[in-house]
């Protein structure tokens, strides 16, 4: 598979971008290999005389670099070290000691160890972005920032120069290439709010000018030193300047994927920037004027080239045809390379003429050569300009989409803009700078000196850009003497063909994006930058004027829809274009970008907050095993040693229903209500009235949505006439919060009433049982803890025995006698440790959610969320008592609707096992006994069986001495005594349905 | 990422507010004389149209204000932003379409 | 089929007729439900004088973007119905039209990260049981059994704490499923008109008798509207609203790896679904935008959130690329559950807000709304989702097992 390619090119003894002073070994597939430090590991490969790389995906063909740059379909290698990373292109790899690949073909390899490495995030509002730094882009980004604008300037490549860096001898601004590229960079980051960020693609643009980047950071990354690999850039622009290039398009001939046929800009990059030769003995073939500056630096550096020129011979003195020859070029036109002589490798070309129409004009000859250059023409890379719905259209003299309307506060120039002359590249990037800056209120400098001329319309700048690129030949296939397409590569990277969109089109498709998913050409890693336009070009050759009516509008770069012309019966009048095709959608990303850079910094504990009490270092001390209730940890209970979690919650819940326990409820929701109005506000609200709650007293509310569905509760306490203490779920807090604040500010802002969460704020420790009253008498000595002097629902504000002001509350989830200690925030832990202190002598027993679910459960109080599921209203909860049925209140016109009157609603029961030790799964199903017929619960039934309700909480009662479970059954009340089935994992079990209560119905171990 | 002008905190990230539907449907003033047809259209029935419409955002991690705007719902441009207490400023009718009795 | 192959697809698809001036039923959107129904009508009623219309490329809407999830574990009765009705009709699908669309019954882990997932998931296991879908409720261990690269370790913020696994469930080509339907309804005399927006009704009374489009007007016995994304605008044409609401929701593909997710993967929790493709790429999605947005696209931060999850669920895929993202319109009910049946427009019907159930609903979503469309009433499978639940209060509450973030 990676045999050696023969041909003859290697490095340049003098040139190129390179550190000759660093050389860089690397190793491919177990051989180790030189470069310098400047090289990508293609262009090391390259010098190295090796083109070939991995086969194709599907057809196993050998394959070859075909590009220097993100576009390439071929070069694809994993990097081996601690986190292997595949399918990474080499053309965009850069060379470093010790770098190890393995030459992949197609497919990646995931690595399933630990990628050690950090990822980060950054954020930042600019005032200019300049996404690009050729010619078009640098000269942007000096002048927007020359007037003091915060400019951030980004370029993929680990240089700045773009193009710049394979024309290094041409003069730019009365200077050579390099240094101008070198004084402008210079003077950009002397510049105090200028940023120049290189290895950093941008890849996606968004509304609002919002760009998302990621910057590479292999050259200072270091997973120990704790310095990122990776930071994925957050960009907040007010003008943008897209000056991004354009791709060359190949040129689609039999075996055109063979080792060795490459993009001509390609080949002059390699020669350029990293003095590696691909090949010595090459055949040139374009359709237009810019493959001809290979051909010269092809020449300087020794190599010999015959140039097939697709377009008809142009008699002119001034013609890149005659200008070839003057230099000692063989130069053919109206000729095409029709096939590729070599299939690990080129070793010859066949090339025939060709006629106006494209169609072969003669027999093939065979020229021998090592290397293929091609060039299609160009496509100016217009993806991040229609990520933002940028329009396109398409210019039959540039054969090419190119931007026809700019996306607002965004500028377009340079070769992605289709301007292909490099001054005038400067010129038009210059003038994007000065508007940039004077858009963002930091007029360029240059401005000040009539620097803006007035600028020629833009029918004379593209008559301009026309006159720059020249004659195109759109050449969209070239016939193969046999007259086979299935070795027309279109699509390299995803195997696919010429024959193949023929296929697509015979099949009765006509939209490019139907081709596309038919073929699946351009769903590959380049996302159709090497085949896109080809596609298109072909489909403009295998559809009839005819076909035109059936192709959908919509896509980008098409024609109006009303553009079509009609001859007299009504047809297209003309061939398709490539404008009355359009092309596929563009998406970010514009290059593939790690998912653990996506997701950076928020893994392990910071993937999400985790909310404490202050006493929480006090449980994990005393073994508290521990929940997640929304971001919360709340103790779940508290295994001693040799305890599981049943003997546990056995121990707990004896010792809150016969001695005294405690309990940390500080993460429920806290929220004050003030107002004159709050009142009112409470009691629209709530399902029950609040107008008369007396200060100092508390009460237990409900709250649905407008549909009538229980969706929060707890209680309220009365601080004052005008202000209120609310409590909520825990889960259930910033929900609530934000109901009241919609209802309050969007329905009735005529309310007086503020509200302010403070569940941060306060620390509660509930102290819960028969003893309990002893140890409130001890930490709250000031309070009057008798049963008369302190009732059911209220609640005393006082000093603690330690100072500690504290609100103290009777309110009981377990329907024993209990107290609810609230303190400020700050005193949580202190008074945790106080409440344990003092309840030591009564053997007082810390306990967690699981006890709590228990308790509340024989007390048939349901939880939001575990006994409701958003379809349950307070009636199916048995809680008509909390219905008013005078007041208006929020819900209370859904309960008069069908489903909410008529009989068989699941309602709130109990549900006992026959066998009193049997824990029935919470989520079982029930059923009635006949609802089975001969279902035995092998398998599955053969027709539907009926349920009747479901178990929603489960549990071992002490205080009961046996199981028992909540369950919502339909007419569950009507059901008391019946025996249902419970439903389980394949398993049946007999239960009982009884009233929801178990357990001190009358609530007489409530006041103690 | 579209940028939401709070009236009261100006422009910020939309990753800053809560969304909230449709504008302009205030809570019927007695939800006892409606039908079960006309209490339904309440609940569950809101504009959904691709264009211009006015809807409700809470500027939930700064301010904490409700507000309207009117926004674009394909191109997701935000033409108006306004206070509760003011009248939708591009003139376009507040009630929502009006439906017929729904069908089976 | 190995990764390193391809299927060839038929020579054949679909002619490209211009639209006649009549047909007997006119289904506007030509995406997998009004492919299906129009298949569904000419097979099993005889009714074949039927266009399908679709504004674009026929089959361009949520169909082409949808990330292929098939399973039929919903919660309730009706939703257990039509969905596991539909999963049946995904196995004989291959023999019934001829087209072997890749579906690959590799089952579907739904997880569980909390106590109340544990018993929302028992919940919905024991009615999938009872309904006679396949459920089972699977420890932390069985769940890295089932894919084995998981992490199921307690260093992650919400451990995995076992899951609902459903082996029936699995995925299949989105394109392919479109196409299979098109040919053949084509083949029985369907005609599928596409480039032809639908910008009008035709009324005669309170009764619809044709479409205005831009490809001039089409008259029709009856009208079915089948265009997610595009519904609410339809039916405002129609001068009557659906209760639904339109928002993005966003999927990506990573490029192709080597084969290492054998199944399907859900957390609400955490918020993920992931599932590894025929040919290799990873293929992702999470919630939908909040805002109401028709734009086909949604906003990078709901990428970049889902994707923290994906990599502490799956450290495998850490250095996985994201290749591409996109964006769909999908139809949300405040119940997550459809529309499907008649509307205040005498012979013109709905099928609508299935949010991010309608990729898997496919089969029988055709099979139902064609007998309603033939019936001029309901088929059993859509008795419950018509509109008149939203009147009486019969939701139908699917936002648990939907498993999307609305």
């Amino acid at each position: 598979m990676t045999q050696h390619q023969n041909h003859h090119g290697g490095r340049l003894e003098r040139g190129g971008r390179l550190d000759r002073d660093q050389p860089i070994g690397f190793t491919i597939d177990g051989t180790a290999l030189t470069g310098y430090a400047g090289d990508t590991l293609a262009s090391a490969l390259v010098a190295n005389g090796r083109l070939r790389v991995g086969d194709s995906i599907y057809l196993r063909r050998p394959r070859g670099v075909l590009s220097a740059g993100v576009e390439e379909p071929n070069a694809f290698v994993r990097v081996n070290g601690e986190h292997n990373e595949s399918m990474l292109p080499a053309t965009t790899l850069e060379l470093r000691d010790g770098l190890d690949v393995t030459l992949l073909d197609g497919i990646g390899v995931l690595d399933d160890r630990p990628d050690r490495n950090e990822y980060d995030k950054m954020h930042v509002h600019a005032d200019v972005a300049v996404i690009g730094s050729g010619p078009a882009g640098l000269a942007a980004a000096k002048e927007a920032a020359s007037g003091g604008a915060r400019v951030v300037l980004f370029e993929q490549d680990f240089e700045l120069g773009g193009s710049l860096l394979s024309d290094p001898t041409i003069t730019v601004a009365d200077q050579g290439a390099l240094d101008y590229v070198a004084s402008v960079r210079a003077e950009l980051e002397a510049a105090p709010e200028v940023t120049v960020l290189t290895r950093t693609c941008v890849f996606g643009s968004y509304d609002n000018n919002f760009l998302v980047a990621l910057e590479k950071r292999d050259d200072v990354a270091s997973a120990e030193g704790g310095v990122s690999r990776q930071r994925l850039w957050h960009v907040t622009a007010g003008q943008v300047v897209l000056a991004v290039g354009a791709f060359e398009r190949p040129i689609v001939f039999s075996d055109n994927d063979v080792p060795g046929v490459m993009l001509a800009s390609a080949v002059k990059t390699y020669v350029e920037r990293w003095a590696a030769l691909p090949g010595r003995d090459v055949v040139l073939f374009t359709t237009n004027d810019s493959a001809y500056e290979t051909a010269r630096c092809l020449t300087k550096a020794g190599a010999t080239v015959t140039v097939i020129d697709a377009r008809p011979e142009v008699k002119a003195a001034t013609s890149a045809q005659e200008g070839a020859r003057r230099a000692g070029l063989t130069v053919r036109t109206a000729s095409a390379v029709v096939g590729i002589e070599g299939s690990e490798g080129v070793t010859g070309a066949f090339v025939a003429s060709i006629d106006d129409a494209g169609q072969l004009a003669g027999d093939a000859e065979l020229i021998a050569c090592d290397l293929v250059a091609v060039s299609g023409g160009w496509t100016p890379n217009v993806s991040l300009h229609s990520q933002r719905q940028g329009q396109l259209a398409w210019d039959d003299v540039l054969s090419g989409f190119v931007p026809s309307a700019g996306v607002k506060n965004q500028f377009v120039v340079g070769a992605g803009n289709g301007t292909y002359d490099t001054d005038d590249c400067l010129i038009e990037g210059a003038r994007a700078g000065r508007g940039a800056a004077a858009a963002a209120g930091f007029p360029a400098s240059s401005s000040a000196d009539g620097g803006d001329a007035v600028a020629e319309s833009a029918e004379v700048w593209r008559a301009r850009q026309h006159r720059a690129a020249g004659t195109v030949r759109p050449l969209w296939a070239v016939p193969a003497p046999d007259g086979s397409l299935d070795t027309h590569f279109v699509d390299p990277h995803r195997d696919n063909t010429a024959a193949d969109v023929l296929r697509a089109t015979g099949a009765g498709m006509r939209s490019v994006e139907h081709v596309k998913r038919y073929t699946s050409i351009s769903t590959g890693i380049d996302q159709g930058k090497i085949g896109g336009v080809n596609t298109i070009g072909l489909l403009t050759q295998l559809l009839s004027g005819n076909d035109t009516k059936a192709i959908p509008s919509g896509q980008p770069g098409q024609d109006a829809a009303d553009a079509v012309e009609l001859t007299a019966s009504g047809q297209p009048a003309r061939r398709p274009t490539p404008g009355t095709i359009g092309t596929t959608t563009f998406r970010a990303p514009f290059t593939p970008v790690a998912f653990t850079a996506l997701a950076g910094r928020g893994r392990g504990a910071l993937f999400d907050a985790a909310r404490t009490s202050p006493a929480h270092s006090w449980h994990v001390e005393h073994g508290a095993r521990f929940e997640d209730v929304g971001q919360w940890k709340r103790p779940w209970f508290y295994p001693q040693e040799g305890e599981d979690m049943d003997a546990a919650v056995a121990r707990e819940c004896r010792a809150a229903r016969e001695g005294v326990a405690f309990m940390d409820a500080t993460t429920l929701g806290k929220i004050e209500i003030r107002g004159a109005d709050a009142p009112e506000f409470l009691n629209r609200m709530y399902t029950n009235p609040f107008l008369k709650l007396p200060v100092g007293k508390g009460r237990y509310g409900v709250m649905c949505t407008v549909s009538g569905m229980v969706f929060d509760d707890g209680v309220t306490l009365r601080l004052a006439d005008d202000r209120f203490f609310m409590t909520t779920t825990t889960g259930g807090a910033a929900k609530v919060l934000d109901w009241l604040e919609e209802w309050s500010q969007t329905e009735w802002p005529e309310l007086d009433v503020t509200l302010s969460s403070v569940t941060e704020q306060w620390s509660t420790v509930a102290v819960v049982g028969p003893r309990s009253r002893e140890v409130i008498a001890k930490l709250a000595p000031d309070l009057d803890v008798s049963k008369e002097g302190f009732g059911f629902m209220e609640f005393r504000e006082t000093t603690l025995a330690s100072g500690i002001d504290a609100r103290v509350c009777r309110i009981t989830f377990s329907g024993e006698l209990a107290y609810e200690i609230n303190v400020p925030r700050w005193y949580g832990l202190k008074v945790w440790e106080d409440v344990a202190a003092a309840g030591e002598e009564f053997d007082i027993t810390p306990y967690g959610t699981e006890t709590m679910h228990v308790l509340r459960a024989e007390k048939a109080f349901p939880i939001v969320g575990q006994e409701t599921d958003g379809t349950v209203t307070p009636h199916d909860l048995g809680m008509d008592w909390v219905v008013s049925k005078t007041k208006e209140f929020i819900g209370k016109r859904s309960f008069s609707r069908a489903a909410f009157t008529e009989p068989g609603r699941k309602q709130l029961v109990s549900v006992l096992p026959l066998d009193h030790t049997l824990r029935l799964p919470e989520g079982a199903q029930l059923v009635e006994p006949d609802a089975l017929g001969d279902y035995t619960g092998e398998g599955l039934p053969t027709a539907p069986i009926a349920m009747v309700g479901f178990v929603t909480s489960s549990y071992h009662s002490q205080a009961l001495g046996r199981s028992f479970a909540l369950a919502l059954v339909k007419d569950g009340p009507t059901r008391v005594g019946q025996t249902l089935l419970a439903s389980f994992g394949g398993k049946f079990a007999e239960v009982e349905v009884r009233e929801p209560v178990l357990y001190d119905k009358e609530g007489a171990r409530r006041d103690g | 990422m579209m940028v939401i002008p709070c009236p009261f905190c100006g422009p910020r990230n939309e990753t800053e507010y809560t969304y909230g539907g449709q504008a302009h449907v205030a809570y019927p003033e007695n939800p006892d004389a409606l039908t079960d047809e006309q209490w339904a259209q309440f609940l569950f029935y809101r504009d959904n149209p691709r264009g211009s419409y006015a809807e409700r955002w809470q500027h939930s991690a700064g301010c904490r204000k409700w507000f309207n705007a009117v926004r674009n719902t394909h191109t997701y441009e935000i033409t108006h932003v306004y206070r509760l207490d003011q009248a939708r400023p591009d003139g376009l009718p507040k009630a929502p379409l009006a439906t017929k009795e729904v069908g089976a | 089929m190995s990764q390193r192959e391809l299927p060839q697809h038929p020579d054949f698809l679909w002619t490209n007729p211009d639209p006649k001036k009549s047909y007997d039923v006119v289904i506007v959107g030509g995406g997998g439900h009004g492919l299906a129904t129009a298949y569904n009508l000419a097979k099993h009623h005889g009714i074949t004088n039927v266009a399908v219309l679709d504004k674009g490329w026929l089959a361009g809407g949520n169909m082409a973007r949808n990330t292929t999830i098939i399973r039929s574990n919903y919660l309730w009765d009706e939703s257990a119905a039509i969905y596991e009705t539909s999963l049946k009709l995904w196995e004989t699908m291959q023999e019934d039209l001829g087209y072997d669309v890749f579906f690959s019954q590799r089952g579907v882990l739904n997880l569980a990260h909390t106590m109340q997932d544990e018993r929302d998931s028992v919940r919905r296991v024991e009615a999938n049981r009872l309904n006679g879908v396949d459920a089972e409720w699977v420890t932390p261990q069985q769940v890295k059994e089932l894919c084995p690269i998981i992490n199921i370790n307690d260093d992650i913020r919400y451990p995995v704490m076992g899951g609902t696994y459903q082996p029936r469930a699995g995925i299949a080509k989105h394109d392919w499923v479109a196409w299979a339907y098109a040919r053949r309804a084509n083949e029985m005399g369907v005609d599928l008109i596409q480039n032809c927006e639908v910008t009008g009704f035709v009324m005669d009374g309170d009764r619809v008798v044709g479409v205005e489009t831009n490809r001039g007007r089409i008259n029709a016995g009856k009208v079915a509207l089948a265009a997610a994304g595009y519904t609410s605008v339809l039916a405002d044409m129609a001068g009557f609203r659906v209760p639904i609401q339109s928002h993005p929701l966003q999927a990506l593909v990573s490029e192709l790896h080597e084969i290492v997710h054998p199944t399907v993967v859900m957390s609400n929790h955490v918020h993920v679904y992931v599932s590894q493709a025929h040919k290799g790429e990873l293929v992702m999605g999470a919630g939908v935008d909040a805002y109401n947005g028709y734009g086909q696209r949604g906003s990078f931060h709901v990428i970049e959130h889902q994707m923290a999850a994906a990599v502490e669920l799956f450290p495998i895929f850490a250095r996985a690329h994201l290749l591409r993202t996109w964006g769909g319109v999908v139809d949300v009910t405040l119940d997550a559950s459809p529309v499907m049946g008649l509307t205040p427009v005498d012979q013109m019907y709905v099928n609508c807000g299935w949010g991010t159930g309608g990729f898997k609903a496919v089969p029988a979503a055709g099979l139902a709304y064609a007998h309603t469309i033939a019936h001029d009433e309901p088929h059993p499978l859509n008795r419950g989702y018509g509109l008149d639940r939203f009147v009486t209060g019969a939701l139908i509450d699917e936002h648990g097992a939907a498993a999307v973030a609305h």
